[in-house]
C-alpha cells in the first residue's frame, strides 16, 4: 500500500518531557497516504502524548515534524488543523445538546449575505449534513436531531465525515472503538476503511489488537515511550502484537491460564 | 422525512404536531396561555385587560424581558450573572451622579456608564476565564461590591442615598428620550378619538387618551427579544454561544473561540442591565442605591421558565421572553385580582417548578438525555 510513495506525516525521533518524566523517548513513525496506520500501546504507553504532538496540542522536546516533505512547527492544533491535521478525540468529538448539523459545520459555519448582515446558512449546512450522513450510512430523522440521541458509534461517524468534509488529509482518531459495542465498532471501522480509500492517511490509535488487524495496513507499538518498530500487515501476527504491547513474556502466561481471552 | 422510511427501524416516525410542539420554548408557551387563562376566568372586569391594565403589565414585562435577554444567551454560553441586580442599581446611580451632582450633560453621563459598566461585565468575564473560577462566586462577588460602591458613593458625595433632579436635568437632552420618551402618540389620540381607548374625563388632561404612547422601555425590550433570537439562531456567532455553553473543550478543538464569547455575553448582558437602569432611571427621574435588589434572580427565573439549561447550551431567547411575561403579567395580575400580594410568590414558585419539570421532560425528548 505504501510502496513508492512519500509519506505525508513524518515524525523523527521525537522526544517529550514532562519535568522528569520521560513521556516519549525518541519515537519514529511514517504515515502515508491512504493507509491506515494503527498505533497500539498498552495504557501510559506514551500514545495520547505522541498523537497530541503530531496534532500540535503538545510540542516535543526533541525531533521533528515533516508534513507533506517539510519541517512543521505547531504552535496549537489550529495550526494543524489549517495544515489538513484533523483529530477526532473519543468523548469530545461532539456537543450532544446541539443538532447534527450545528456539530457538523461547528467553528466551519456556512454564511449567506442580506445585505451587511451575514447569516448562518441553515438550508446549506442542513442539506450537506444530510447527504453526509446518507455517504456514511447513518439515517437521520432531520438535519436538527440533536446528537444526544445518537449512539457512541454514530457519534464518532459523524465526527470522521465531519473531518473529511472539511479537507482533513490526515485524521487522527483517539480509540475511536474503546467505549462502544459490537455493532458500532463494526461501524466505525467500516467508517475508517472508506476514508483511508479516499486517500486520507488514518492514525488509528487503539489496545484492542483485533480492531486493529481488521483495518490496520501498518501497526506500530508503542510501550514506555519507545516504538517497538512497525511491521506490515501479514508480516505480523496478532499474538505477536498482543506481546509486544504487553512488552514482555508475562502476558503469555496469563493468557494462557485465562484461556486465550485477554 | 420520507427516507427515514427505510432507514433506522427503531427510529419512530415523528408526526408533525408532536414535531412543532416539541420544542424548547414549549414550557414558556403553557405556562403564558395558563396565566392568560386564569386571569381572563378570574380578572377580566377587573381593568386588567382594557387599555391602562395592558400597558400596565406590559411595562412590568418588559423590565424582565430586558435583563432576560442578556441573562439567558449568558447561560447558554455556559455562565451566570448575578451582579445584574447590584448592576441596575450601580448603573443608575453612575447616571444620577455624573449628571445631578457632576453637572454633565445628561447623553454623556448615559453613554459614560454604559462604557464602564460595559467594561465591568468584561472584567467579570475576565476573571471568570482567566481563573476557571465558577462564574456563580466571581459575580457574586461583583454583586456586594457593586451594590456597596452604589451606597458608599451617594452617601460620600451627597450624604443620602437617593439622587433625584435627573428629570430636570434631561430636559432637552438628545439622548434621554431613547430610554425615557415614548412612541406612538398619535396612534392612541387616533385611537381614543375612534373610542376604542378611554380619555381623561375630569382634570387639566381631560380629553387626553389615557395612553399618552408606548414607553421605549417595552420598545428596548422588543428590539433585545428579537436582536437576541437572531443572533442566537441565524448567526454563526450564535452557534457559538450554544457550543461555548454546550461542551467548551470540544469547542476549543474545532476552533471556536470560546473565551471571546464567554467574555463577550457577560458585555452583553451588563449592556442589557445598564439599558434597564437607564429606562428606569429616566422614568423616575432619581436614582436609588436599593434599585435592582433581586433582579439577578428574577432574570434567572424567567429565563428558565423559558427552557434554558441552567448548565448551559440550551435555551431560547423567545422562551425567556415568555418566562419575563408571565413574571409581569401574574405579578400585575394578582394585583388586579385582588389576591393578597404576598401569594405572588406561591404562585411564581408553582409556575416555576411545573415549567422546569415540563421543559427537563421536553428537552430530554429532543436531546436523548439520559
Amino acid at each position: 500500500m505504501a510502496t513508492g510513495r512519500a509519506p505525508i506525516v513524518e515524525m523523527k525521533n521525537i522526544e517529550k518531557h514532562f519535568g522528569s518524566v520521560i513521556a516519549l523517548n525518541g519515537v519514529t513513525v511514517e504515515v502515508y497516504p491512504g493507509e491506515c496506520h494503527c498505533l497500539l500501546g498498552d495504557n501510559g504507553a506514551g500514545k495520547s502524548t505522541f498523537i497530541k504532538t503530531m496534532s500540535g496540542v503538545h510540542k516535543p522536546t526533541r525531533g521533528e515534524i515533516f508534513f507533506e516533505g517539510k519541517p512543521m512547527q505547531f504552535d496549537d492544533p489550529r495550526d494543524a488543523i489549517a495544515a489538513g491535521i484533523a483529530t477526532v478525540y473519543q468523548d469530545l468529538a461532539m456537543i450532544p445538546l446541539m443538532s447534527v448539523s450545528r456539530n457538523f459545520f461547528m467553528g466551519n459555519e456556512p454564511l449567506r449575505r442580506i445585505g451587511p448582515i451575514r447569516l448562518f446558512d441553515h438550508d446549506h449546512a442542513n442539506r450537506v449534513t444530510m447527504e453526509e450522513m446518507k455517504k456514511m450510512g447513518i439515517n437521520l430523522r432531520g438535519p436538527d436531531q440533536a446528537v444526544g440521541t445518537l449512539s457512541g458509534g454514530e457519534r464518532q461517524t459523524v465526527a470522521i465525515a465531519r473531518a473529511v468534509h472539511f479537507g482533513a488529509k490526515v485524521l487522527i482518531l483517539d480509540e475511536p472503538t474503546s467505549a462502544l459495542g459490537v455493532r458500532q465498532t463494526a461501524n466505525v471501522l467500516a467508517t475508517v476503511d472508506k476514508v483511508r480509500k479516499k486517500g486520507i492517511a488514518v492514525v488509528f490509535i487503539t489496545h484492542n489488537v483485533r480492531h486493529a488487524m481488521a483495518v490496520g495496513d501498518r501497526f506500530t507499538v508503542l510501550n514506555r515511550g519507545t516504538t517497538l518498530g512497525t511491521a506490515q500487515r501479514g508480516q505480523i501476527t496478532p499474538e505477536e502484537l498482543q506481546d509486544m504491547m504487553a512488552g514482555g513474556q508475562e502476558l503469555v502466561a496469563l493468557e494462557g491460564s485465562l484461556g486465550g481471552t485477554v | 422525512m420520507s427516507d427515514t422510511a427505510t432507514g433506522d427501524e427503531r427510529v419512530k416516525e415523528m408526526s408533525g404536531f408532536r414535531k412543532a410542539l416539541i420544542r424548547p420554548e414549549l414550557g414558556g408557551i403553557v405556562g403564558t396561555v395558563a396565566v392568560f387563562t386564569f386571569f381572563l376566568l378570574f380578572a377580566a372586569d377587573s381593568g386588567m385587560f382594557n387599555a391602562q391594565g395592558i400597558m400596565n403589565w406590559s411595562t412590568v414585562s418588559a423590565q424582565f424581558m430586558i435583563i432576560a435577554v442578556g441573562a439567558c444567551m449568558l447561560m447558554i454560553a455556559g455562565e451566570f450573572d448575578l451582579s445584574v441586580g447590584s448592576m441596575i442599581g450601580f448603573a443608575g446611580m453612575s447616571i444620577a451622579i455624573f449628571s445631578v451632582t457632576l453637572g454633565w450633560p445628561v447623553w454623556m453621563a448615559i453613554l459614560t456608564t454604559f462604557a464602564l459598566c460595559i467594561s465591568i461585565g468584561a472584567l467579570n468575564g475576565y476573571i471568570v476565564i482567566k481563573t476557571g473560577l465558577p462564574s456563580f462566586i466571581v459575580t457574586l462577588a461583583a454583586l456586594f461590591i457593586l451594590r456597596g460602591f452604589t451606597i458608599f458613593f451617594p452617601q460620600t458625595i451627597e450624604r443620602r442615598t437617593i439622587i433625584g433632579g435627573i428629570d430636570d436635568a434631561a430636559e432637552g437632552d438628545w439622548l434621554a428620550p431613547i430610554f425615557g420618551g415614548e412612541i406612538g402618540q398619535p396612534i392612541f389620540v387616533w385611537l381614543a378619538d375612534l373610542g376604542l381607548i378611554d380619555v381623561f374625563e375630569r382634570g387639566n388632561r381631560a380629553g387626553e387618551p389615557v395612553i399618552d404612547g408606548i414607553p421605549m422601555l417595552i420598545v428596548w425590550a422588543i428590539a433585545l427579544v428579537i436582536f437576541g433570537h437572531i443572533v442566537l439562531t441565524r448567526t454563526r456567532f450564535g452557534n457559538w454561544i450554544f457550543a461555548a455553553g454546550g461542551d467548551a473543550q470540544a469547542a476549543r478543538y474545532v476552533g471556536v473561540p470560546v473565551n471571546r464569547v464567554k467574555i463577550l455575553m457577560f458585555m452583553f448582558t451588563a449592556f442589557c442591565a445598564t439599558v434597564f437602569a437607564t429606562c428606569q432611571v429616566m422614568e423616575f427621574g432619581s436614582a436609588g442605591a436599593d434599585r435592582g435588589v433581586l433582579k439577578e434572580f428574577e432574570a434567572i427565573i424567567a429565563v428558565v421558565i423559558g427552557g434554558a439549561l441552567l448548565t448551559g447550551g440550551y435555551g431560547s431567547v423567545v422562551g425567556a421572553a415568555l418566562g419575563a411575561l408571565i413574571f409581569g403579567v401574574v405579578q400585575q395580575g394578582l394585583f388586579f385580582a385582588g389576591v393578597e400580594s404576598s401569594l405572588f410568590r406561591v404562585f411564581l414558585g408553582v409556575i416555576l417548578l411545573f415549567a422546569v419539570i415540563l421543559n427537563t421532560y421536553i428537552r430530554r425528548i429532543i436531546t436523548g438525555e439520559r
